[in-house]
């Protein structure tokens, strides 16, 4: 008897620290998702407020007056010499005549406000317009980057370094008689890459990642789909099945950057395929999300039941009538929503496209599939090893884009699997 | 015509068969009374037709495309004089962007040597002929193999049958490319570590305690010699990998146990998906932000308390690589947990004992070797992972232990070494697949036991 409540005695004793053990622990669960879930905020908030600015360009606008003395022309009424004309001095002039301060020996000082690109802007406009010539008027232009990022990250002293005092006082003057304002940036829509920050766009990355993206596709989509019915519905239980399912399971685990070797070794240095092109990209991502396609449609095979194929044998369809009039059907909303995950993994792999050299400068937007292209992650791969702080704002911008488009990738599929998905 | 216009065409023509088929075996079914007495319903003569016409000449399409252009560079190469026959791999592709350039007029031909403006008159004049022979091969083979495969239907042969057996064909080799990239990744990567080893030896590969792969333009200048010893490499990975695993295994598995035994539904269809963002976002976010917020920040923080640090430290690359782990092993262990069956569990909480205390002396035991196979999988993605530690870690192979010194990886050497221009005969260039085969056969080890583990355990408690 005596035994008896020493030993309840001994439970309860014991049940306070072990109740604190309990909370411990859940405790230790709570701060593990806290710490976890930190992380991905962090990882949000310091890319949006890295990157905001990157969505806005400054601009700067000026009366310029097109003095033919001014870009040493003797012939204003020759097209061929307004082409070869001086369209820096006008520019200079105008920015040196919206500053009084400013002197004859600031010139250089004053052409560092305007986008090194200015010029061609300018003669652009002038070879359109040739009536324009002799005429003063007011026209906006792209401001020098340096002047972007001083007045994005006004404060900031990172930011100043690059401007004089005097520059700087010159901007905030211009800024307050609101000359030089900031805006949209419909270049970063609008452009390729640029080694001028503020003419940099993510146009042609976004359209060589679509390039690449339709190729693997094309491919991936088909190929996956026929493995997985070949491996779910086909195949005899031997050992060539069995080496098949291994080898898709291990691909799924190889590292991306493998791929890139194999696309370097096989396609380009075997077949002789062109470097930097969507094409070899596709493939090379192709091969890449294939395991994950086929894995995932042949669970969506699995989920239909075997009365559906029951049913279609009983009244005398053959085997390959059943999958392809019944189980595939039935599969498919799974069979794309995995597809849509897949696609959604290649359009954000970088490490095997620099292997392939799509990691090259390209200025122009790809017009074909064997164009030279870069694609989203490798041009922010790109900005983000650049020394320059308006680069860096763009690497931020360029990732939000990448994120916009996955994100919505992502939803399609939950949107997919939600609507067209059938629980049996 | 352009190869893709030809695909296009080609397969234009194979609808047109797939039409006259169906069109066929339905006229030739009228007399006998209707299509009830053919063999197969009209679509499948239709397909059967379309595939007679379409398939041998895709393939020969797609062979000729691909060995079109080293065919005619052969051919090319062979009419130069002995003189001029480039010695290295080097040479000679410069030498081809050279005759290219002459033949497409971006160089004047009056600015290179005689026979190289020949042998780009003649590459030009068997790229023109080598479209033009493609063209009618293809559409010959298509017309004509269509044509065949028009005759030949009859109302008993049985179309549904034989369509039906190419398909299963098609559906097997689609399964098959699976097994013909695991051959191409072990070709591509064995060829060339072969040549590699040919170059340096075997024992400083893989004993060797420096790496500096520079070769020098010169054969005699100094230090010409690259040091080629993989252990400052494949120390740096394990380092990265290991401060990595520091983190997600601790955090992922908590989070996992905590997601499947406390948490509410509410919380759990919340907090999952959440945790799933982290796996979505692309290792070049990650490795964006390794490099611009995490490094500045840990250098910063170290130069505050007094400690050195550099600016690329194997601690930021490894804290990022772990963030981007942590739902791979949540996920993995949540998978793991779940399948330990609810006896176990109810048999302990009858006992008396707490939920932390099933969890850590019956659970967790349990799921041991399936999370030990999760976690080997998690190792095994944190070794190939390249993005964080190109652009975090450094390019200074240090033999180091210490976290907040510059380290660099494996992957980090493969993608420097093959950036850019590469030359196909230097070691420099050999050694980056060298390296890409120890990845591939290290990852794939893990791996394989890994999902052993995983696979055996699973059918434990089924």
């Amino acid at each position: 008897m005596t035994d008896h409540t020493s030993q309840a005695e001994l439970v309860r004793r014991s049940l306070k620290g072990r109740y604190r053990k309990e909370r411990r622990f859940r405790a230790y669960g709570i701060v593990a998702i806290a710490i976890a879930l930190a992380a991905l905020v962090t990882l949000f908030t310091d890319i949006v407020g890295k990157g905001y600015t990157g969505f806005l360009k400054t601009t700067i606008t000026l009366e310029v007056t097109m003095d033919p003395d001014l870009m040493y022309l003797d012939d204003p009424t020759d097209p061929k010499q307004v082409r070869m004309a001086d369209f820096v001095a006008p520019l200079v002039a105008a920015v040196g005549r919206a500053l009084p301060s400013a002197t004859q020996d600031d010139q250089d000082a004053l052409r560092r406000l305007i986008n090194p690109y200015a010029s061609s802007e300018l003669r652009d406009a002038l070879i359109e317009n040739p009536e324009w010539m002799g005429t003063t008027r007011t026209m906006s232009f792209l401001a020098h980057s340096n002047v972007d990022v001083y007045v994005k990250h006004k404060g900031d002293a990172a930011y100043s370094i690059k401007l004089t005092d005097q520059q700087q006082a010159w901007v905030d003057d211009l800024r307050a008689r609101e000359l030089v304002e900031t805006s949209f940036n419909d270049v970063f829509f609008t452009s390729g890459d640029s080694r001028d920050p503020a003419k940099a766009g993510v146009l042609g990355a976004i359209v060589g990642s679509l390039l690449t993206m339709i190729i693997t596709l094309v491919l991936a989509f088909p190929i996956g789909v026929a493995a997985a019915i070949y491996l779910e519905e086909f195949a005899p239980r031997n050992k060539l099945t069995d080496f098949i399912e291994v080898n898709i399971n291990n691909l799924a685990a190889v590292p991306s950057i493998i791929f890139g070797l194999l696309g370097l070794a096989i396609f380009i240095n075997l077949f002789g395929m062109p470097r930097s092109v969507p094409v070899v990209g596709g493939l090379v991502l192709t091969l890449m999300t294939l395991p994950t396609i086929i894995i995932s449609s042949r669970a969506a095979i699995k989920s239909v039941p075997p009365s559906v194929r029951e049913a279609a044998e009983g009244i005398g369809a053959s085997k390959m009538q059943v999958v392809l009039h019944h189980v595939l059907p039935l599969a498919l909303p799974g069979m794309l929503t995995g597809s849509i995950i897949g696609m959604a993994q290649a359009l954000g792999e970088t490490a095997p496209l620099l292997l392939i050299g799509m990691v090259a400068f390209i200025v122009e937007v790809p017009e074909g599939l064997f164009d030279a292209a870069t694609v989203l992650p490798v041009q922010v791969f790109l900005w983000a090893g650049s020394p320059e702080l308006a680069f860096i704002e763009r690497a931020s911008a360029a990732i939000m884009v990448l994120l916009a488009f996955l994100m919505s990738m992502n939803a399609l599929a939950i949107w997919l699997r939600k609507r067209l998905e059938r629980r049996w | 015509m352009q190869p893709l216009n030809l695909l296009l065409l080609t397969m234009l023509l194979a609808a047109v068969a797939y039409v006259l088929g169906s069109a066929r075996s339905r006229t030739l079914a009228m007399p006998l009374g209707g299509v009830r007495h053919l063999k197969s319903l009209p679509g499948y003569y239709g397909v059967r037709a379309a595939i007679w016409c379409g398939v041998p000449a895709l393939v020969i399409l797609g062979l000729w495309a691909a060995f079109e252009g080293k065919m005619i560079q052969s051919i090319v190469v062979g009419t130069l004089p002995d003189t001029m026959i480039p010695d290295t791999a080097g040479e000679a592709s410069l030498l081809m962007s050279k005759i290219g350039n002459v033949a497409n007029g971006s160089l004047p031909p009056g600015f290179v040597e005689e026979p190289v403006a020949k042998a780009a008159e003649l590459l030009q004049v068997l790229q023109v002929q080598s479209k033009i022979y493609m063209t009618g091969l293809v559409l010959a083979v298509a017309l004509l193999a269509g044509f065949v495969g028009w005759v030949r239907i009859r109302p008993l042969l049985n179309a549904r049958e034989q369509v039906e057996a190419i398909l299963r064909w098609f559906f097997f080799a689609c399964a098959g490319v699976a097994v013909l990239t695991t051959v191409g990744i072990v070709f591509s990567v064995v060829f060339e570590t072969i040549r590699f080893f040919e170059q340096v030896p075997f024992f400083e590969f893989f004993f060797g305690t420096s790496w500096s792969p520079q070769l020098a333009l010169r054969t005699d200048q100094v230090g010409s010699e690259g040091a080629f010893g993989m252990i400052p490499l494949f120390t740096g990975t394990l380092l990265i990998s290991f401060i990595a695993m520091l983190i997600a295994a601790p955090v992922g598995l908590l989070s996992a146990i905590y997601l499947s035994e406390y948490a509410n539904k509410r919380v759990r269809s919340t907090v999952k998906p959440l945790l799933e963002m982290l796996a979505g976002i692309p290792t070049v976010v990650y490795g964006f932000f390794a490099a611009l917020t995490v490094a500045p920040f840990i250098s910063d923080l170290a130069s505050a308390i007094g400690v050195e640090a550099s600016s690329q430290s194997a601690l930021a690359a490894g804290l990022v690589m772990g963030i981007m782990i942590i739902p791979f092993v949540s996920s993995l262990s949540d998978d793991v947990i779940n399948a330990v069956p609810q006896t176990l569990r109810d048999g302990s909480l009858a006992l008396g004992a707490t939920q932390s205390e099933t969890m850590k002396k019956v659970i967790f035991p349990a799921a041991l070797p399936g999370i030990m196979g999760g976690l080997l999988l998690a190792v095994s993605r944190a070794i190939g992972e390249t993005m964080i530690v190109v652009m975090a870690a450094g390019l200074a192979a240090n033999l180091t232990a210490n976290p907040l010194e510059t380290v660099t990886t494996v992957t980090v050497q493969i993608v420097t070494l093959l950036v850019g221009d590469q030359e196909f005969d230097s070691a420099k260039t050999l050694a980056a697949f060298a390296l890409g085969a120890m990845l591939f056969i290290s990852t794939l080890l893990l791996n394989v036991i890994a999902l052993k583990i995983v696979r055996k355990y699973r059918e434990q408690y089924d």
